[in-house]
């Protein structure tokens, strides 16, 4: 196959585009699983829902997608916190996450998504938002603005949750729990409410990604799924719970999944993510940039 | 009861129910009871991964839809009969498990759960591209206009070989149980640091749990392209398939081979009626908040509150 320097160049941009924004959908797993340790394979279930609400709110009052699921993330920082107390309560406090937290989990994930088939059908749904159609063109490179514009909020999240994280008290305190509780307790401090606070804070960047998921594609209850794959693969690689190194192994992902689809076909790119997260689990757990 | 005496009864009672069941004039009866049966077989082969070993399976569907897609493979190359491709599919779905076991049940069991969901996406997406066995479209697999044993309907063959292909489901996983090899892995369940310390050779057990699982799973779907007559990739990985198979053991209680028989049967009646009377994604739905509901309410599943029952009783 003939190999056109402008097709290639579209690639690496559309991967690069679609990186930030798996870094929006996989950030929230990085903390939750890479440094909570709750195995929340609901993740997806919760970007679907922001998808959703969204997509309710914009087909209602046409606000802008983005700016509705910022505005409404306490809302899904809330559901977090919540759940956390059950996870906590019925699991974590018992010594059960590993196997029934695990089922606790993937039943969320399933019931989150029958629950919206009941509501809203199978059908595709999508937003309305003023950059939506619109394609910025520099020569032969292509910016379509549905992707750029959800990259820059993304990247702008990622990298106010890394400055939150190490220049905060809280998030300081989010990263002790991290590589000990049993010193953080030893200090005074309890370290459930800390879980809590960073697992909610988890729930709410999957609500925010879920607009950004809207905007990039059209959205049905089931794709949820593919994002699993991806989430883990993106949380490993990138070395379980290390925000640059998620942003990075997104960026890695993207453009695995831009070329496969450019070369190969669409029909191949879902195996990609789940493809690289077998690897890098069978040859080197510790990912990427993993120390 | 001895392990042998009770494959002999186990095998006896399974011979007498499909045997019996032929005087059942109701059509509906054998596909309805084929697909309990499958639920049977998938729970009791999860439960001896996530049950004994404590390790969760989430790609049961993968398992099953390689058995089914072996017999497709098979039908389509050679058109070989199902006496063929049923100990086929089993084979390869339990070197798939060997595999994935061997490839990723050295970390956390964490990992282990995300690489077998990972597992079942590959595979689904490989089905697709996959046009030899349909691809996307889906393949056909005609039943045999000959039925053996006299039988009115292939149906009703289908059904007597789940039936019994069950009772072996459960013959190997109380065998398992009962065994040093069960004791090995309740030990791995219970904590693998201490039974690796105490000598128990937890990876191998672990992986030979996996690769007895996948081919049981494998087992369950060799006989599905023929139940439809037409087999495509979403409805042989379908996430049902995972979800019930994780469900009924804990739902039934998965520290015995009772459990998931008893879960498997209770949920998977259920899900028959309520999708005749009602719908299928409601019946999802049921699943699900079961799930969530027992494994929040009630760890220990049914059998867990028959246990508690005859304690109390005792004392």
């Amino acid at each position: 196959m003939e190999i056109s320097p402008a097709l290639l160049f579209n690639a690496i941009i559309a991967g690069l585009l679609l990186g930030g924004f798996y870094a929006a959908v996989s950030v929230g797993i990085s903390i939750s699983f890479g440094m909570l340790d709750v195995v929340n394979i609901a993740h997806p279930g919760f970007i679907i829902l922001g998808s959703y609400i969204a997509y309710i709110v914009n087909s209602q009052y046409g606000f802008d997608p983005i700016l509705i699921s910022l505005a409404l993330s306490p809302l899904f920082f809330l559901l977090g916190m919540a759940l956390y107390r059950v996870y906590y309560l019925c699991f974590e406090k018992r010594g059960q996450e590993s196997l029934r937290g695990l089922a606790f989990f993937f039943g969320i994930l399933f019931i989150t998504e029958v629950v919206l088939i009941l509501v809203f059908g199978v059908d595709y749904r999508t937003v309305k938002s003023v950059y939506a159609e619109t394609t910025l063109r520099l020569g032969v490179l292509d910016f379509p603005l549905r992707l750029v514009v959800p990259f820059l909020v993304s990247v702008a999240m990622v990298v106010g949750i890394q400055l939150f994280l190490t220049h905060t008290f809280f998030g300081r305190a989010v990263l002790a729990v991290a590589q000990d509780p049993l010193a953080l307790r030893l200090m005074g401090v309890n370290p459930v409410r800390i879980k809590q606070f960073a697992f909610a804070l988890s729930i709410a960047t999957a609500g925010i990604a879920g607009a950004f998921l809207i905007v990039i594609q059209p959205v049905e209850p089931s794709i949820g799924r593919e994002y699993i794959g991806l989430v883990f693969a993106v949380c490993v690689l990138g070395g379980m719970g290390s925000i640059w190194g998620t942003l990075l192994a997104a960026f890695v992902l993207g453009l695995a999944e831009s070329f496969t689809s450019t070369f190969f076909g669409p029909s191949w790119a879902p195996a990609v993510s789940f493809g690289l997260l077998l690897a890098t689990l069978a040859f080197r757990p510790s990912g990427l940039f993993g120390r | 009861m001895s392990n042998r005496l009770f494959a002999v009864v186990a095998i006896a009672i399974a011979l007498a129910i499909a045997a019996a069941s032929q005087l059942i004039a109701n059509e509906y009866f054998f596909s309805a009871a084929y697909t309990v049966l499958l639920y049977v077989i998938l729970a009791t082969a999860w439960n001896i991964l996530g049950g004994y070993t404590g390790y969760v399976n989430f790609g049961s569907a993968a398992f099953f839809a390689i058995g089914a897609y072996t017999t497709v493979a098979l039908f389509y190359a050679f058109k070989l009969p199902l006496l063929v491709t049923v100990p086929a599919g089993t084979a390869v779905a339990g070197l798939a498990g060997l595999g994935l076991g061997y490839l990723t049940l050295r970390l956390r069991g964490v990992f282990f759960a995300i690489a077998s969901l990972a597992f079942a996406v590959v595979l689904f997406t490989f089905v697709v591209n996959w046009d030899f066995v349909g691809g996307a479209r889906g393949a056909y697999v005609l039943q045999p206009s000959e039925v053996p044993f006299g039988l009115p309907r292939y149906i009703h063959l289908l059904y007597s070989v789940m039936v019994l292909m069950a009772a072996l489901a459960l013959v190997v996983a109380r065998a398992i149980e009962k065994s040093a090899i069960g004791r090995g892995l309740a030990a791995i369940r219970d904590d693998e640091l201490a039974a690796e310390s105490a000598g128990v050779p937890t990876l191998k057990l672990k992986i030979f749990s996996a690769t007895v699982s996948g081919a049981l799973m494998g087992m369950a779907g060799t006989t599905f392209p023929y139940y439809l007559s037409y087999i495509e990739p979403s409805s042989a990985f379908s996430l049902s398939y995972s979800v019930n198979s994780i469900a009924m053991p804990l739902i039934g209680g998965m520290m015995s081979w009772m459990g998931p028989l008893i879960g498997a049967v209770l949920l998977g009646t259920v899900q028959q009626l309520v999708q005749v009377t009602i719908s299928s994604a409601w019946n999802l739905l049921i699943v699900g908040v079961l799930l969530v509901l027992f494994v929040t309410l009630a760890p220990n599943g049914i059998m867990g509150w028959v246990e508690a029952w005859r304690q109390r009783r005792h004392r």
